[in-house]
């Protein structure tokens, strides 16, 4: 399935021969709702053009319509690979505007890297699931799934909810780890490397894989940043762009850790790319969880901001009254304006966040990873085949809860 | 119940029918949204939807017997949504997978359809932001269970 030389559509264009082919918004392979305009000849594209908005939600314009603490639900439902990476991006922003970065507890930082990078991992699974059963590998999916489902059990056990627990608040997190959830931590810790050696062992070495991916979908490096890509998808162009280690938060600084770069900007290296982020990911939770058994708070003690402590409530006049106003009218934002940015599993997810002073946000404007990297499809799909088209797509990951908001 | 050599069992035709139907019900390969990613694990180990006899998801409409609306249906989409419905043969049955596609859930706005039922009918509703695998394991049971006690099915009723 690999072309030694991309065609240009010039070379292959005989007036009249070509035929339109709408792929898409119901297909298979398209990771959610991405229609494709495919102009082909035979098997070959000509010219590809992404249809996007199939799924478009209206999400930055409810957020203005809600408090800053309830803006944080819809904004979770964005990415909703890795709902936590929007949570944490929101919440570090909107800290940002308050003024009470300093103020997030080490802790609470800490759990949030956890978090964090549990996310990652889940959402690397479910891509390579997908991209295994797109190229015919089906059991990857299973293995994929399979470890995905105890770090979603992880989830469940420290937030409540298995995809959207909106664990990351303003503020630092909500409630401590429970009882019993470093236990299980350690079990996936144990678990992890064996894992990756199955998924390393089922789709690295594997010819046909091989042969599917790579060459397929080359992405070079002035390509990549003419396309403002990110992510998995820069990095495995050449550059080694990551905003954990650029613009660090939560105390990334402090840990020792990777940036995964290759230079082929292939399919199959946008794949690497992401098998050894797994890694590095697990790398930085091993150095977290040194940490974790030691206590301390988990939320600002700031009650302008955080609620109080339910168990204050009761006692203190000024902590009923605090925790009145946060849950009857919020609280209220110093007007201005914040950019700040996360490294998302899919590259680099952004919040530009106006305040006007209110209790509700003025304009959420969100820079999802997916768009810029999805856009990079209309530039490398013309030349190769159809099916090889399914593997960009795969290989870039876009979700379109974040792509169209 | 144990049939021997010599013996045998009598049962109306399409009693067989809607019992063969409801263990082979077809879903349709339409991911929207977080629900989709649930509708995903169900066909892993974990939940294993094969033991229901639903594992087989058709990417073609007209191969399939089930479509589980599995996310919030967008103003843009929802045009594709009653085509692809109205592309499946009879019989077929609808699920409604989460807040979203049941009733718009928090996306009280300008681009989400408030409901799926205002396009298609649905049989069976799924709560849940997004819904547990288990949930989407029970709606398909109800919908094997409406199949078996007489809605639509059989060899002689159409939808």
């Amino acid at each position: 399935m690999t072309m030694s030389a991309p065609l240009t559509p010039d070379i292959v264009s005989h007036e009249g021969n070509s035929m339109v082919l709408s792929m898409g918004p119901q297909h298979p392979s398209t990771h959610g709702v991405l229609q494709l305009m495919l102009q082909i000849e035979g098997e070959t594209v000509l010219t590809c053009d992404p249809e996007i908005g199939y799924l478009h939600t209206g999400i930055e314009k409810s957020a203005e319509n809600l408090f800053w603490s309830q803006a944080q639900t819809v904004i979770e439902r964005m990415d909703y690979l890795a709902p936590e990476s929007n949570s944490l991006c929101y919440a570090l922003a909107v800290e940002r505007l308050l003024g009470i970065t300093d103020d997030i507890p080490v802790r609470a930082n800490r759990i949030r890297i956890l978090i964090a990078e549990l996310t990652r991992i889940a959402s690397h699974c479910v891509q390579l699931g997908t991209h295994g059963i797109d190229l015919g590998a089906i059991s990857v999916f299973f293995y994929c799934f399979d470890l995905r489902e105890n770090i979603l059990d992880l989830q469940e056990h420290a937030g409540g909810a298995r995809m959207h627990p909106n664990y990351v608040r303003i503020g630092g997190v909500n409630g401590d780890l429970p009882q019993g959830f470093l236990d299980r931590l350690d079990d996936l810790i144990k678990k992890f490397p064996g894992r990756m050696r199955d998924l390393r062992g089922l789709l690295q070495a594997n010819p046909i894989f091989q042969d599917r991916t790579i060459d397929v979908g080359i992405l070079s490096r002035e390509q990549a940043l003419q396309w403002n890509c990110t992510g998995p998808v820069l990095r495995a162009s050449g550059i080694a762009y990551d905003v954990r280690r650029a613009f660090p938060y939560c105390g990334y600084e402090n840990y020792d850790f990777d940036i995964p770069v290759r230079q082929e900007g292939d399919a199959y290296a946008r794949f690497l790319v992401r098998l050894d982020e797994m890694e590095e990911s697990m790398r930085i939770i091993e150095q977290v969880r040194q940490h974790l058994n030691e206590p301390g708070p988990i939320m600002t003690t700031n009650t302008k901001v955080a609620a109080p402590p339910k168990e204050t409530i009761a006692l203190s006049m000024e902590a009923l009254i605090h925790h009145f106003k946060i849950v009857s009218e919020g609280f209220r934002v110093p007007p201005g304006d914040v950019y700040q940015a996360v490294e998302g599993p899919r590259g680099e997810l952004g919040f530009y966040i106006v305040s006007s002073g209110e209790n509700k946000p003025y304009r959420v404007r969100t820079r999802p990873p997916s768009l810029y990297n999805l856009q990079a499809l209309k530039g490398i799909a013309p030349g190769n085949f159809i099916a090889d088209t399914v593997v960009m797509i795969g290989s870039l990951d876009p979700v379109f809860g974040e792509v169209d908001r | 119940m144990e049939v021997g050599p010599g013996q045998f069992l009598l049962a109306k035709l399409d009693d067989v029918a809607r019992w063969a139907q409801s263990q082979s019900v077809w879903p349709l390969t339409m991911g929207l949204a977080c629900c989709a990613i649930e509708m995903m694990t169900v066909t892993a180990p974990e939940y294993d939807i094969a033991r229901l006899g639903s594992e087989v998801f058709r990417s073609s409409p007209r191969q399939a017997d089930l479509m589980i609306v599995s996310g919030r249906v967008a103003q843009k989409m929802a045009p594709v949504v009653k085509r692809l419905y109205d592309q499946m043969a009879d019989p077929k049955w609808v699920i409604s997978m989460g807040a979203c596609a049941s009733s718009g859930g928090i996306f009280d706005n300008y681009a989400i359809i408030q409901g799926v039922d205002t396009i298609i009918p649905v049989d069976v509703y799924v709560p849940g932001c997004p819904p547990t695998p288990d949930g989407l394991l029970y709606a398909v049971n109800l919908i094997q269970q409406q199949i078996r006690e007489g809605g639509r099915g059989g060899i002689l009723s159409r939808a």
